[in-house]
């Protein structure tokens, strides 16, 4: 399930309410089927710590394998300020170690977000080590070292006219199965809000996540923040559970512990820590009192776990749902009912003619960033060259665009067309030369600058969030617009962004989108894919558009159909096009500019370029007689 | 105060660990840089060299017979577990392949402690290796001496293996790039096999010749392998000689920080490696690119 699908069944908050029934109606029910009070308890500490590590895992696709540091640390500080201090309220010294966590987590994330993928997961190994040492040995006097700390007091609530304690198994289930619902109803909210959108984003495509205009590296580090701090917080509830802050909870085990559990449970899904910790400690009760295996019973459950993860990847919850879905696909094959089904979405067909675009294209015209200077041009480059090593990409190349034009970029195959167009958006920075945009020098300046400025570019092989559907791709792209590249609206809902719903209908009819709204983008074709990719551009609501190879791979009339919708999209904004399809090119554009081995051949109308001598022996190597 | 004879035998126990982590270090980097897989196991395979060695040597009584047969089964372990488990994973994301090699690690872990138990086991070292030699101007025990001529020959060999042999080169290649060498005709999953034979026997190798300096337990892998993640991380992920340069500089900073307080050895470890991380974030010799 993914942010913005959730965020869709926001109103009914029927996973609060289902999460509040199931915490209440657990401690009637698990006890018959073998549940331990302290069992339950546990459970509630490992899925509290669970929801931060799926919010970095499941969310942002973040693996990391040194959680255990701020665990250990969140509880350190909490047992130490309500042990050798002396303090008595357990409330604050919680906060109080969730805070340090949380500021462990975030000199932590600077450099371990350094790299991602494996890199980031070894370097999270190494620095949880470090903590580990480091508690051990330096830090002892406050931690006390080996023996942890004990004596930790267990939690007291002062209503005036009395004080509830909660000292005995079950009142302190309560106590955290409380806690466990604050946290997942903040984690809903996160997930829900449009920074979860952007993490699930960053998850499925980070390079289009930047390139779209998010600082996806804020929030990366955000997902990596509240993973600690959710970390910190269940340390700190684990030494109020035991009566006893224990070293262990620093060590590497108890890292692999919550992502197998998470893993087991099913990523992504804030619940799969929850499903993954109730299994794994009533297996290991099983496994040792009753069928009295001793310490083999880390074996079975590794055994248990390879196998999982060999065969059902998504876990318990996500395997229990592609079960779901399979039966009720199962029923519904049986039902006549596909026949009315198709009948209807041809109506719909009938009613909405094909050509959606005119007038939502007016709506979503570049309306910021409007030009006041109309004979400035709206991008010039300078004497751009870039070089690798001795490899000359592209050399001096002098090309300037005015505003509201539409300009085609023809070339044979490695006359450096993609080179000069990375550059131009900055995902590359040109060896030497100038690029300047709307009077600004965007030399330097990195891809998610350029395009929160109103530059972006759709790519010459799609680069979709391939996990996510049609709408929150559009919706990825149109938060960059209305939320700038880094805001931390955490808790907002996405309705509550104002223009947002519009700017995603209006792209989506655009692209001619708006039937394939909900649908997965793996299930797109691949002329549809090609429009989201230009959507994914548009949505942004940019001056000045690059397409890389917009009709590259499609059907004629999947062809006739995107220079349809080039030509209704470039109303009021700046078009860039590399292309192969000439005829479909010099009727888009009004001037081309052709480029060779690097440099800029000619510059032309259409009709200039299409009588050059210089461009056919470009193009046919100079055999084209007179 | 500096006590310069404890500095400078200091110096070359960090040589010795430093050869020893670079030989792990070299195993999990061929591994990864062929087959894109990060192996979570390689402790665990450090481990199982100890073990299959022991078992050796306690019904040979032969050191070399240990050596090679520890060597040799975790050689086998390793290409087993890439033909029935690992090929499976190469389309998967990386992430479950570090699930599932971490899965596999503690697997191995759990079944040592099954069969022998988590009380640490001792390899002897041969009766001509016992005891400490003169080096000049320091006594060192004759066995660590040996053991760095050891590994520093199987690092030639692993040297002379990828870089002077055939299969070497189609490694490498498959390093580089693994389509473009199965589409020359080669059995690409034949080399991933081969590479990942490689890799486990490296780490096997060096779980065997330590068992007489460090005795073997069912956990003493996890250290190595974190160790062994810093190195990669210096040296730069793929890089043959990154991982012998990186396993060096980790050698000497565990060794020189434990004269002052062992405790840091780890802090220092990480401050490096975030020096590198900020300077060079690819690794001192590794190359941009793959992640």
């Amino acid at each position: 399930m993914t942010a913005i699908a959730l965020m869709r069944r926001r109103r009914s908050f029927a996973i609060e309410a289902l999460t509040a029934i199931g915490l209440f109606a657990a401690p009637f029910i698990l006890p018959h089927l073998g549940f331990a009070p302290t069992t339950m308890s546990r459970i509630m500490v490992w899925g509290l710590f669970g929801i931060g590590f799926d919010i970095l895992f499941g969310f942002t696709g973040l693996l990391s394998f040194g959680q255990s540091a701020f665990y250990g640390t969140g509880g350190m500080v909490a047992a130490y300020l309500l042990t050798i201090v002396g303090f008595h309220r357990v409330m604050l010294a919680l906060i109080a170690g969730t805070i340090v966590a949380a500021i462990a987590g975030y000199l932590v994330g600077l450099i371990a977000l350094r790299r991602t993928g494996i890199y980031f997961a070894m370097i999270t190994v190494a620095i949880a080590e470090v903590f580990y040492f480091v508690e051990f040995n330096p830090l002892s006097e406050f931690t006390g070292g080996e023996n942890g700390l004990p004596g930790v007091p267990t939690p007291t609530l002062p209503l005036g006219f009395t004080t509830i304690h909660f000292n005995t198994d079950w009142s302190l289930y309560a106590f955290f199965a409380f806690w466990y619902f604050v946290g997942i109803v903040i984690a809903l909210r996160i997930v829900r809000s449009p920074v979860g959108a952007v993490l699930s984003a960053i998850r499925d495509n980070p390079l289009r996540a930047a390139a779209v205009g998010h600082n996806i590296h804020g929030y990366k580090l955000t997902a990596f923040v509240i993973a600690a701090a959710y970390a910190g917080f269940a340390g700190g509830l684990l030494g109020v559970m035991q009566g006893f802050m224990p070293p262990e909870a620093f060590t590497f085990d108890t890292s692999g512990q919550l992502v197998m559990q998470t893993a087991i449970g099913g990523t992504g899904t804030l619940f799969g820590p929850l499903v993954g910790a109730t299994v794994w400690l009533y297996l290991s009760d099983f496994l040792q009192t009753t069928l009295h295996l001793g310490a083999t019973w880390k074996l079975v459950l590794g055994v248990v776990f390879v196998l999982l993860v060999c065969f059902l990847r998504r876990g318990l919850i996500g395997g229990t749902k592609d079960l779901g879905e399979y039966l009720h696909h199962l029923m519904q094959r049986n039902e006549p009912k596909t026949a009315s089904l198709s009948a209807a979405t041809v109506n719909e067909l009938n009613a909405a003619p094909r050509t959606p675009a005119n007038a939502a294209a007016a709506a979503i015209t570049a309306r910021r960033r409007q030009p006041s200077d109309g004979s400035k041009p709206a991008l010039q480059a300078t004497r751009l060259s870039k070089r690798y090593g001795g490899l000359v990409a592209n050399s001096d190349i002098n090309f300037a665009v005015s505003r509201g034009e539409r300009r085609g970029i023809i070339g044979p195959n490695g006359a450096g067309k993609t080179t000069f167009f990375k550059m131009l958006t900055c995902e590359i920075h040109p060896t030497s030369g100038t690029i300047v945009f709307e009077g600004r020098d965007i030399t330097g300046m990195d891809v998610t600058d350029v395009c929160q400025l109103g530059l972006t570019k759709s790519y010459q092989v799609n680069q979709l969030f391939t996990r996510l559907t049609v709408r929150e791709n559009i919706t990825i792209a149109a938060l960059a617009e209305l939320r700038g590249k880094f805001r931390l609206d955490m808790l907002r809902s996405m309705a509550a962004i104002h223009g947002l719903a519009e700017q995603v209908a209006h792209t989506l009819a655009l692209v001619d989108l708006t039937s394939r709204a909900d649908a997965p983008v793996a299930a797109l074709a691949y002329g549809e894919k090609r429009r989201l990719e230009v959507g994914l551009a548009l949505a942004t609501s940019p001056t000045l558009l690059l397409l890389d190879e917009p009709l590259a791979g499609m059907s004629p009339l999947e062809r006739l159909e995107m220079v349809k919708l080039l030509k209704s999209i470039s109303q009021d904004r700046t078009m860039i096009i590399i292309d192969h399809d000439m005829d479909s090119l010099f009727e888009l554009v009004e001037r081309v500019t052709v480029l060779q081995e690097g440099r800029v051949l000619v510059e032309g109308t259409p009709e200039e370029i299409k009588g050059n001598k210089a461009v056919q022996e470009a193009y046919l190597g100079g055999v084209v007689q007179a | 105060m500096i006590n310069w004879g404890n500095f400078i035998s200091q110096v070359f126990n960090g040589v010795v660990l430093g050869a020893l982590l670079a030989l792990i270090s070299s195993g999990l980097t061929i591994i990864y840089g062929t087959l894109g897989v990060l192996n979570l196991a390689h402790g665990a395979m450090f481990m199982l060299g100890g073990y299959a060695g022991w078992v050796a040597y306690s019904y040979t009584g032969s050191f070399v017979v240990a050596v090679i047969a520890g060597t040799l089964f975790v050689m086998l372990v390793g290409v087993v577990m890439e033909l029935v488990i690992i090929r499976h994973f190469y389309s998967r994301p990386h992430e479950d392949q570090l699930l599932v090699t971490f899965g596999l690690g503690i697997v191995f872990v759990e079944t040592v402690r099954f069969f022998f138990g988590s009380l640490s086991k001792a390899v002897p070292a041969p009766p001509s290796l016992v005891g400490i030699t003169s080096i000049g101007f320091m006594f060192y025990p004759t066995y660590r001496l040996a053991l760095l001529g050891i590994v520093a020959v199987a690092l030639i060999a692993l040297y002379i293996a990828l870089y002077r042999t055939r299969i070497g080169m189609i490694v490498r290649a498959g390093i580089e790039d693994s389509v473009m060498v199965d589409s020359l005709g080669i059995d690409v999953y034949k080399v991933f096999m081969v590479a990942f034979g490689i890799g486990a026997m490296a780490a096997g190798f060096a779980g065997i010749v330590n068992a007489p300096v460090v005795s073997i337990a069912p956990d003493v892998g996890e250290a190595i392998l974190v160790q062994t993640f810093v190195v990669v991380v210096i040296g730069g992920v793929g890089s043959f000689p990154g991982a012998v340069l990186g396993g060096f500089i980790a050698g000497e900073i565990i060794s020189i920080t434990s004269m002052f307080n062992p405790s840091y050895s780890y802090v220092m470890l990480f401050v490096a490696m975030t020096l590198v991380l900020v300077l060079r974030p690819y690794g001192l010799l590794g190359t941009a690119g793959r992640e």
